[in-house]
């Protein structure tokens, strides 16, 4: 066995690349309480006070403290970067400073061009005309090959948000396999995939080779990462620091290649315990140490950044980073997968105040230890910055070490990856389907000349019946858009450190998406079970509805509209799944507009539930705002009745509540109310 | 059997233990002059729904009410009493947690008829959320237009039926924001011996965008809200009340 190894449980993971394997062989189930955890060192406090200070600096700036204009940014684009060398134990930033924005034109030379500019930077000109001229981009890619149709559709804002200017992100490396396997043994394993490749050079098998060459190269990069800051990351971590250290070097060169919508870190805290629980064991290091590492690795996540511009922060409310990390679950042999680590990840809510990133999620399981959940309850009531997930939902696809891209997506790590492909509006789509294909904006012809509805009063049945059809012009249209996009992804913008952190053979993810659900099934219950008239403009557009009498509305436990809502996702993705997919994606579906919302609905007329034109859509699968009447329960069961099977890739449903409201003390959410009458005081 | 319901809570967490479906009926005697839910007080309005309706839209997301049950508030629940005994049968034959947020106007100790109905309600009631108003008999009908007289009798036939109960007092500045009253309320209470919890409700003017919506004038315009630091010592003068009347043993 490898020095790096020693103590370890030995098993199929020596022998092959199996992260999997090497964690349940070797980690320990914490089921204590959070008493053991540290308080941050002295050089934690130093370091983080010098962060918000550059954060204050930031803010006063305008948004942005520096950006780089002239190095296009690879993994070893820039020499090393530190807050204060002598402070930190885990190093590593995207470019040769901290807060310094790094540029990366493959996406889109443009879209790289105006983040600068809406900044107050200018990208160097040598670098403008390199990118427009001699080396294509993947948004001049995508551009080429568009239909007048697929830019009509994205013009009119009824499919938005597309990844065709910017990284589509949602891939998540395997970056415990650098800490694990080192580069050196990751390396010769994708030689050997490259040579076991079929010898009859079709063109998949043309693009394997060059895909398995890049990972190769993106290796030896990683390495190079490794020496500029003085790690030698060839060889297996032999500590938890290094361990540590290599993880997150993994995913700093996917940082520094790839600016995409979501840039997750995967599952790495139990992982990590392994090593923690083994350096505890031998002495070598502290518990007070391991939480050093932890909350300065933790703080290098949190300061992640890319060069975005003012639109794009619009969608997604913000620049973020989405730097999820998956904690807790349970495993496929029922034992918990809460270690010391994931106490020590939520801890750092303590050590360095609360933060939206790293973006940490808990993936929520009946049975996970009480007194992890107390704590969970506890930290999430003193931060709000912690995410849940329904682990006993998605374990059943996913077996038990797979992680959540951006906030819902997920994935096998290392074995699964997703192509990212934004929304289409459904709430635009019934609207085409009133209107014969016509935008009830912009009067134009957008989708096919259907014949509209017409009629004083809005049918139920003749409305479907049209509904249909345009769901299913749209569900095409939509998914080749996407074909193409994907395909000049991977020929222009290749993610290639982060798929050489992935098996050869993966399973692509083809994620879609829907936007407006509850617009659409309020707009479709008032037609139903109330009276709804049109009203025409003088060309005979419908541009607004009368609607006489009540309807049920989706947010209610209400059976009679929530069967609408749920016929509608499992009829959009039967239709989604009758398309052809790019590279054998397996289709799947999500509603999960968390920000984005209120762009679809600025560009929606009105809509038959009531809804005035350019009014916010709800945000994912949210009922709309207002409607559900019957508390929280009520709502929260309407969206439980939306079939995972229909949206694999995720249901969201946002869901704020004044503390009051979830009862008079903390002390409901960590256990049963007890109202203490305190008389022995 | 059909009662006069205002609206449903699928997720009440303040009315009793746990995370509880919570049935607002329509109607109340009362006129408290703080009261914040005025669209309640008129009776023989709202939607009408029977026991069983009620219970179905309960079972249908049962896992969520683990550790609570149901309450039933309003208006004054206790105006609809035949409908509460139907509606307890049943949900005691579904061994749900009953609990009834009252202000226990409608007691009547003289009344045979009505007391037989208040044995029975009772034998189904896990728990009562008693609200007492003002101690104090003259302020009592100051502040709600009704005597204590009772409520307080209520309070008593509850603890000699052994139902466990929170009492519930909302202290107004002005005018059960006073010591004295504060202490007399917690002498009373603690010769309880079935008092489990006391809630003390710190009083808030988010009830008053409900008068303009009906158009009624709000009688404490000018009084601001108590803090929660002042309800928090209103609840030790409380305390202090119970804790003398424990010392001296509850008779």
């Amino acid at each position: 066995m490898r020095s790096e190894w020693k103590d370890f449980a030995g098993g199929k993971w020596m022998h092959e690349i199996d992260v999997r394997d090497f964690i349940q062989k070797n980690y320990t189930v914490y089921e204590g309480d959070e008493s053991f955890l540290a308080a941050p060192t002295k050089n934690t406090i130093d370091l983080w006070n010098q962060v918000l200070a550059l954060s204050k600096k930031e803010r006063e700036a305008g948004g942005v403290l520096d950006m780089d204009t002239k190095t296009v940014s690879t993994i070893t684009s820039h020499g090393p970067g530190y807050l204060d060398k002598s402070k930190e134990t885990i190093v590593g930033f995207q470019t040769d400073k901290p807060f310094k924005r790094s540029m990366q034109p493959y996406g889109g030379i443009r879209m790289a061009e105006k983040a600068c500019a809406d900044n107050g930077y200018k990208v160097d000109p040598e670098m403008s005309e390199f990118f427009s001229v001699h080396r294509k981009t993947h948004n001049a890619g995508v551009f080429d090959a568009y239909t007048p149709e697929m830019r009509a559709c994205r013009n009119s804002h009824i499919i938005t948000g597309l990844p065709d200017a910017y990284g589509r992100g949602r891939i998540i490396g395997d970056y415990r396999r650098v800490a694990l396997y080192g580069i050196d043994r990751l390396m010769e394993d994708k030689e050997e995939q490259k040579a076991n490749t079929p010898s009859v050079m079709t063109a998949d098998n043309i693009r394997d080779r060059e895909e398995l060459s890049e990972q190769i190269k993106a290796l030896r990069e990683l390495k190079k990462l490794g020496e500029i800051y003085g790690c030698d990351i060839a060889k297996p971590a032999a500590n938890v620091k290094e361990a540590i250290q290599a993880t997150y070097f993994g995913y700093l060169a996917a940082v520094k290649e790839q600016n995409g919508a979501a840039m997750s870190l995967g599952r790495t805290a139990t992982f990590l315990d392994c090593y923690a629980e083994r350096d505890l064991k031998n002495g070598t290091f502290t518990e007070e140490q391991i939480q050093e590492f932890i909350d300065h690795f933790i703080m290098k996540l949190r300061l992640v950044k890319f060069a975005r511009t003012p639109e794009y922060n619009s969608i997604f409310a913000g620049d973020p980073v989405w730097v999820t990390e998956s904690l807790a679950g349970i495993g496929i042999d029922g034992r918990p997968l809460v270690s010391k680590m994931c106490f020590r990840y939520l801890h750092t809510l303590d050590n360095l105040g609360a933060s939206p990133e790293p973006n940490l999620t808990v993936l929520w399981s009946t049975g996970l230890p009480e007194n992890f959940k107390k704590y969970c309850a506890k930290m999430s009531i003193k931060t709000s910055s912690i995410q849940y997930e329904n682990d006993d939902l998605m374990r059943v696809t996913h077996g038990d070490d797979y992680g959540i891209a951006c906030c819902v997506s997920s994935m096998r790590i290392g074995k699964e990856m997703q192509f990212f492909g934004a929304r289409a509006n459904l709430a635009k789509c019934l609207l085409y389907a009133l209107n014969g294909g016509v935008d009830e904006v912009t009067r134009k012809q957008v989708g096919p000349k259907y014949r509209p509805v017409t009629g004083d009063v809005l049918e139920y049945e003749d409305v479907m019946d049209k509904f249909t059809d345009m769901m299913e012009w749209l569900a095409g249209v939509y998914v080749n858009t996407l074909n193409i996009i994907h395909y000049m992804h991977d020929k222009y913008c290749y993610e290639r450190v982060q798929m050489a952190l992935h098996d050869k053979k993966v399973l692509r993810y083809f994620a879609t998406g829907i936007a407006g659900l509850s617009c659409v099934a309020d707009s479709l219950s008032a037609i139903k079970y109330a009276k709804v008239k049109p009203v025409r403009d003088e060309s005979g557009v419908i541009v607004d509805f009368e609607t006489e009498g009540d309807f049920p509305k989706y947010g209610n436990d209400d059976d009679r509209v929530d069967e609408i809502a749920k016929n509608l996702v499992t009829s959009f993705m039967n239709m989604i799944r009758k398309h052809h997919t790019y590279r054998e994606g397996f289709p799947t579906m999500s509603i999960l507009t968390i920000t984005s919302n209120v762009v679809y609905g600025k560009a929606t007329g009105n809509t038959p539930d009531g809804r005035k034109k350019g009014e916010p859509l709800a945000p994912g699968a949210n009922p709309m705002h207002g409607r559900d009447s019957q508390g929280a329960v009520a709502s929260l069961s309407s969206v439980a009745k939306l079939p995972f099977h229909d949206a694999q890739d995720g249901i969201s449903n946002t869901f704020s509540i004044i503390p009051g409201a979830l009862g008079k003390e903390d002390r409901v959410f960590t256990g049963d109310i007890e109202v203490d009458l305190d008389l022995n005081k | 059997m059909k009662g006069y319901v205002h609206s449903l809570e699928s997720f009440g967490t303040v009315d009793g233990p746990g995370i509880r479906f919570v049935i607002f009926l329509q109607g109340c005697p009362m006129r408290c002059l703080y009261c914040h839910n005025p669209d309640t007080w008129e009776i023989n309005k709202g939607r009408q729904m029977d026991t069983d309706e009620i219970l179905k839209a309960y079972q249908k997301n049962k896992p969520f009410y683990k550790g609570g049950g149901i309450t039933v508030t309003g208006g004054e629940p206790l105006l609809q009493i035949d409908f509460l005994i139907e509606l307890f049968q049943k949900a005691k034959q579904q061994d749900i947690h009953t609990c009834i947020d009252t202000s226990g106007i409608t007691f009547n100790p003289d009344n045979q008829v009505l007391l037989k109905k208040f044995d029975t309600l009772t034998s189904l009631t896990d728990l009562v959320l008693l609200d007492i108003k003002h101690i104090d008999p003259e302020e009592h009908v100051k502040l709600t237009k009704q005597s204590n007289e009772h409520i307080l009798a209520f309070s008593r036939y509850l603890d000699e039926r052994k139902i466990p109960v929170w009492i519930r007092h909302v202290v107004v500045p002005g005018i059960t924001d006073n010591r004295e009253y504060l202490y007399r309320l917690g002498y009373y209470i603690g010769g309880l011996s079935n008092l489990k919890a006391l809630d003390v409700l710190p009083y808030h003017s988010m009830g008053k965008v409900k008068y303009e919506g009906l158009g009624i004038d709000y009688p404490l315009k000018s009084l601001s809200d108590l803090s929660k630091a002042e309800a928090v010592e209103a609840k030790k003068v409380i305390l202090e009340g119970i804790r003398k009347k424990r010392s001296e043993g509850i008779s």
